[in-house]
């Protein structure tokens, strides 16, 4: 049943089916982001309460729901890691944790920017904000672990068991606004009762969300790719994918 | 379109300065993390380039050694 999947475990297969994926996954992120972002920053009404001041909420929520979304998707393939050895899911790890990296930033980023003007702070020690720090050196984390040691494999499996442990964090984070008093304010559209949004400002904001689904698949999909290189660059088909002609038949 | 001038635009209601930096900041961040995907993939070529050598250079003294020993093996028979 499973085996059509079994191909993918070698780096060449997934690595030509990456490149078949980036274009279309670059494109969509690129058009979605741009119709998102622009309609979100001049064509949407602006807050009763807010103002203007609410439109960076087109950049963080989409970039805070998918610093958890890449963390989960690397806990998985970490988890594929370590049970069944499989190095594409090795190099997955570190392949997504630098996006997801720069995605927490990002919203940590908007998020005080955000916070300056409608609470008075920059930042403030409050449940959502700190557990979303968290995940930032949770990825910093795992980033480290990987590189760390000389054996390569041996970098993959600590970091692969850091994710694993810090994918706690993600619950963490999303609940934290229900079972802390927090600043932050709770969940928009998250929630299995209406959104509390008016379609002006929540059309371009559920745009923004799939164009950055797209950013992230696309940001992972390149560096997988680099990884994979990296990784098999002794190889005859990695040699010939960056240029030179391999001179492994030459006696 | 909920501005009517440029100036609306970047003044965004006293609340420009954050809007337009959350914005600058993070567009650069994204930025910053594809170029820098594009430059590994340099890199990796001239890693690359490096690997070819390496393995002309084992070709070539693999036949050295061939074309030695079977000189040795010449003189001694």
């Amino acid at each position: 049943m499973w085996k059509w999947l079994h191909p993918y475990a070698k780096g060449e297969a997934t690595f030509r089916l990456l490149g078949a994926w980036l274009p279309w996954l670059s494109g969509l992120a690129l058009i979605l982001v741009s119709v998102g972002l622009v309609w979100g920053l001049f064509y949407a009404p602006p807050d009763y309460q807010q103002g203007d001041s609410y439109r960076i909420i087109f950049i963080h929520v989409p970039a805070a729901m998918f610093s958890m979304g890449a963390y989960t998707g690397m806990a998985i393939a970490a988890l594929i890691a370590l049970v069944w050895q499989i190095r594409t899911a090795e190099w997955a790890i570190a392949a997504i944790a630098p996006v997801g990296a720069v995605l927490t930033f990002v919203a940590l980023f908007t998020g005080a920017v955000w916070g300056k003007p409608m609470w008075g702070t920059w930042w403030e020690w409050d449940a959502r904000l700190t557990s979303e720090l968290i995940l930032l050196f949770l990825y910093i984390g795992v980033l480290a672990l990987y590189y760390a040691f000389n054996d390569a494999r041996t970098g993959a499996k600590a970091a692969a068991i850091l994710s694993l442990v810090g994918v706690v964090n993600v619950p963490i984070i999303h609940f934290s606004v229900y079972w802390w008093n927090s600043l932050h304010q709770g969940a928009t559209i998250t929630k299995f009762s209406k959104p509390s949004m008016p379609p002006e400002m929540l059309i371009p904001l559920l745009i923004s969300i799939a164009g950055f689904l797209f950013l992230t698949a696309a940001l992972i999909t390149q560096r997988l790719r680099n990884e994979i290189l990296k990784q098999e660059l002794h190889r005859p088909w990695a040699m010939q994918q960056l240029g030179v002609e391999a001179n492994n038949g030459v006696q | 379109m909920a501005f009517n001038s440029w100036q609306e635009i970047i003044w965004m209601d006293g609340y420009g300065f954050y809007v337009w930096l959350s914005f600058g900041v993070s567009i650069l961040a994204v930025g910053l993390l594809v170029v820098h995907g594009l430059l590994t993939r340099k890199t990796l070529a001239r890693m690359a380039v490096q690997e070819q050598q390496r393995q002309q250079r084992l070709a070539r003294r693999k036949q050295q050694e061939r074309s030695r020993s079977k000189s040795t093996n010449d003189s001694t028979s």
